[in-house]
């Protein structure tokens, strides 16, 4: 019997939800107050996930890093969220959302937990509405939808190119209220450290009081994880600078299994990398490829050119542009999910057709110029101008850019001083998402009883590839209408256990061991940065656990890594002290957790000899440079259990997908 | 294009901690490329620091891409540096010259006391936001459909434009009398333009005007300095909307 049982519920797919909510036991409101709860993370699954367990009346207590619940990493997600309410009439429906995110994922989700993602979608929606939050609307005052990659119909709804602001300023808002009722307690600038487990169960955790230094004891009868992916890792990231793997982490090392780490999604439209001393990368949103066309010049000594600054994109004539997504995968064009995105693009820089004067000549065009004609004669045939002049038509058109995507020109414009209305967007893939994590069961409980994990820090809905304006969709989706069931159903059993104390060798115990770790980098008397390890850990798993992997590159970062670890831990310098802010020494213990993460990314995906979603190894593609999935022996969620310091003897644990409503096929966008 | 190398001074407020007395630094720091991003060259100061043994500077800092509002810098005596509608992490060093002095400091205002060095405590935005900066709506899923109510797209817009405040208290700082009167009154004009905000748009205002007035933030003399400085472009219309608002529902109380 496998270690991991998902407790995926019987019945037909579209009553699963409905039937097994109606059959979990309940915790009376006369009760709820004695229970404790804990909440790490304050984006859109954690933040949605406290609000509605103190409204309940649960004692909530909930944590983040930052100086504000609202500045959690969500509230940068631009696009838009995904929902099956067919308001479109393009005949939208849960299922279509449901199949679409399977297939998606390359069929490496789980049926049961993508449908019912699904079919809360359209709740989320309402609830969002009803908090106030104000998105996109038509001139009849309805909401406005649009498209987004893998879809063939209208599902998004969209707040500029802010939405992830808006939704999370929404279930801030719905925390706020929360926290003023003193329902919630919030500790901002304070990081979890390390979970607490009483015989077994999570119990409680110890945080960081980041200004103080203060270590704390914090006692729940559950503890809910929303800390977001790992895309740190690669240093280089659209991450926030914050964002790390550590909560996530530190339950792996006590128990929780680590499911399917090397599933990474890499967003085709980033801002390319300008220099040495570049710190993050900027996501343009995959809403532009709405409209925009992306390519590269089909004659590589244009590209040259381009590069050199002899020659401007718009001299490059039409027949002499490669629209290479349109001429790969005509069906879905220019909206074919990222990762098939990113490898194309990949495909024509390594090929020498790259137009960025960088090191690696590694950008594509994102062109705006045959969106710009259309939608302006477009509004001008609609304000009746039936033959409105060239300038008419261009100033119409990029008004009409303006309002659907006016914020992410002008960011796009202060970061590179180039005017994306004038000269097409220059753009190349960058990690974005992180599919894998915490492995949880269908209660998105972990292999730690009482520990649920919930947002992008689980691995649950998306498979080997996310959709775009899906992760907003699962983080409210697991916050909002998930774990108000299954966490309550746990607690069921909690009712007569009594404040959890923390005065004992559990805590003292945890405490402990996150006292020596702080010790011991404050003591290393090192002579490096903690960033010299994380730019050097950044380029490993970037050049070998990337975009593109092979056997032998994968075997050769777990041994650069395990190099590298052991240079981090003698050479690091740490400094100040542990009695006040320091954000050295705050990197330095994220550092740590992203080096063993990395090392265990490696590991995953060189044990899976496939092509799958974001992960491609070389070995696996056909001729035409699609990936090639192996449903025989890879048809599974692996997941990782720790057993000590040396990550190569983690223990992976398989659980086998089964697909009964859908049919496992081939991918194919073209 | 082709990046540049300059070399700069910096002027940087140095604080230990909330009790002690701070003071202005000076640093030196080269070869600081033009397409570097203001915290970028912040980053390579702190990485001369540690290679020097000495103690980098703390600032806040998160999301890099203008919308989380962390980022907060006084730079040559303007919130968020030279250029308007920018935060700090959007400004490059494109606008600044070879051989340039840059005098770097925290937020300023009695409701913001600093932390350390360039960090200030702004969970007064949080607290006043607590205090009625929501819909009292809870989490059921069983709402009326979202598309029940239609919303004129003009008031969805405007809501939107005021909702696009990202809290990082450029107002505040850049104003003489340390007012929150723009961060306040673009949340209040959020809710008052939705219809799901109009039920409880009295108390709302109320408490979160005297929330205000508890921190410590200073009055409104329609100076401006707000809209100017702000990130996202807060209009200035958003405070006279709570203002309307603030005395409808001052009048109409029992």
């Amino acid at each position: 019997m496998s270690k991991l049982d998902s407790k995926i519920p019987d019945g037909h797919i579209s009553q699963k939800w409905a039937d097994y909510k109606n059959h979990l036991k309940l915790v009376a409101p006369n009760n709820r107050p004695k229970i404790d709860i804990i909440v790490v993370g304050t984006g859109l699954a954690g933040s949605s996930a406290a609000a509605s367990l103190g409204e309940m009346g649960y004692n909530v207590k909930a944590f983040c890093f930052q100086d504000s619940p609202r500045r959690a990493h969500s509230i940068a997600a631009q696009g838009g969220i995904n929902a099956a309410k067919n308001y479109q009439n393009d005949g939208d429906s849960v299922y279509r959302l449901f199949y679409d995110t399977i297939k998606g994922g390359d069929y490496r989700a789980r049926e049961a937990n993508v449908h019912r993602l699904a079919e809360v979608s359209g709740n989320i929606i309402d609830q969002c509405v009803a908090q106030g939050v104000p998105f996109a609307r038509e001139y009849g005052g309805l909401l406005d939808n649009r498209s987004f990659g893998g879809t063939q119909v209208q599902r998004t709804f969209y707040a500029a190119g802010q939405t992830g602001q808006q939704l999370l300023l929404g279930a801030y808002s719905a925390l706020s209220r929360q926290i003023g009722l003193g329902r919630v307690e919030m500790f901002n600038r304070h990081e979890m450290l390390e979970i607490v487990k009483v015989d077994g169960k999570a119990r409680g955790i110890i945080a960081r009081n980041l200004v103080t230094g203060e270590l704390e004891r914090h006692s729940a009868h559950a503890v809910i994880i929303a800390s977001g992916g790992y895309g740190n890792v690669y240093f280089l990231s659209t991450n926030a600078m914050g964002s790390n793997v550590s909560a996530a982490w530190k339950i792996h090392k006590q128990g929780a299994l680590f499911a399917n780490p090397c599933f990474v999604q890499i967003h085709p439209t980033c801002i390319p990398v300008h220099g040495a001393n570049q710190s993050k990368l900027t996501l343009m949103s995959e809403s532009l490829r709405n409209s925009g066309r992306i390519w590269v010049p089909k004659k590589k000594e244009d590209a040259a050119a381009i590069r050199e600054g002899n020659l401007k994109p718009k001299q490059i004539a039409e027949d002499d542009r490669d629209y290479f997504l349109e001429r790969r995968y005509p069906a879905f064009g220019n909206l074919v999910p990222r990762d098939v995105a990113s490898r194309a693009a990949k495909e024509r820089c390594d090929a020498g057709f790259g137009i960025e004067a960088n090191d690696t000549n590694e950008g594509v065009y994102l062109d705006f110029s045959s969106e710009i004609r259309s939608k302006g004669k477009q509004t001008a045939f609609a304000q009746g101008d039936q033959s409105p002049s060239d300038e008419k038509i261009l100033e119409l058109g990029k008004k009409w850019v303006e309002e659907k995507y006016g914020n992410l020109f002008k960011m796009y414009e202060k970061i590179t001083a180039e005017n994306p209305y004038e000269t097409p967007m220059k753009i190349y893939p960058a990690v974005h998402y992180t599919m894998g994590g915490v492995w949880v069961d269908y209660n998105l409980q972990s292999t730690i009883p009482g520990c649920f994990v919930a947002g992008e820090a689980n691995f649950s809905d998306h498979g080997a590839n996310r959709l775009g304006a899906s992760a907003l969709m699962q983080g409210l989706a697991d916050g909002y209408f998930v774990l108000p069931y299954t966490v309550s159903d746990y607690l069921a059993d909690e009712i007569r256990t009594g404040k959890i104390p923390t005065n004992t060798a559990d805590f003292d115990d945890a405490e402990n061991r996150v006292r020596d770790t702080i010790n011991k980098f404050l003591n290393n008397n090192g002579i490096k940065s903690v960033d010299h390890f994380h730019k050097r850990l950044g380029l490993i798993i970037w050049n070998k656990v990337g975009m593109s992997r092979s056997e032998k590159g994968l075997t050769a970062a777990l041994e650069e890594i395990a190099q590298l670890k052991e240079e981090f831990y003698k050479d690091v310098f740490v400094p100040g002290s542990s009695d006040e802010l320091n954000p050295e020494l705050e990197k330095a213990l994220r550092v740590a957790d992203l080096i063993d993460l990395g090392h265990l990314m490696a590991l995953d995906a060189l044990q899976r000899n496939e092509s799958c979603g974001g992960h491609f190894r070389e070995e696996y593609q056909d001729a035409e440079g699609e990936t090639l999935r192996d449903d025989e022996k890879f048809n599974f969620v692996g997941a990782w259990e720790y057993q000590g310091h040396d990550i190569t003897k983690e223990i992976l644990h398989e659980e086998k997908l089964k697909y009964d409503f859908i049919k496992i096929a081939a991918r194919n966008y073209k | 294009m082709a990046s540049k190398f300059i070399n700069i001074s910096l002027k940087v407020w140095r604080q230990k901690n909330a009790n002690a007395k701070g003071a202005i630094e000076t640093y030196k720091l080269d070869n600081v490329s033009t397409d570097s991003s203001f915290l970028e060259m912040m980053d390579q100061l702190n990485e001369q620091l540690i290679n020097e043994r000495k103690e980098p500077v703390a600032f806040d800092h998160d999301c890099r891409e203008g919308i989380c509002g962390s980022c907060s810098m006084y730079i040559n005596g303007r919130a968020h540096g030279p250029e308007t509608g920018t935060t700090t992490c959007q400004l490059h060093m494109r606008s600044f010259n070879d051989g340039d002095t840059v005098y770097v400091e925290p937020w300023r205002a009695k409701a913001f006391p600093v932390i350390k060095d360039l960090v200030v405590d702004r969970s007064a935005f949080d607290r006043i936001q607590q205090a009625g900066g929501f819909v009292s709506v809870n989490t059921s899923g069983r709402t009326m459909d979202a598309n029940a109510t239609p919303i004129p797209k003009d008031d969805a817009d405007k809501a939107f434009e005021a909702a696009a405040c990202i809290g990082c208290g450029a107002c505040v700082a850049t104003c003489k009398n340390s007012s929150a009167m723009l961060f306040v009154g673009a949340k209040v004009s959020q809710y008052a333009l939705l219809p799901q905000g109009k039920v409880e748009a009295k108390d709302r205002v109320l408490n979160m005007v005297r929330q205000m007035d508890e921190e410590g933030f200073g009055n409104c003399t329609n100076t401006g300095a707000c809209e100017v400085e702000c990130p996202k472009g807060i209009s200035l219309e958003n405070i006279a909307r709570m203002n309307r608002e603030f005395l409808k529902a001052a009048l109409s109380a029992e």
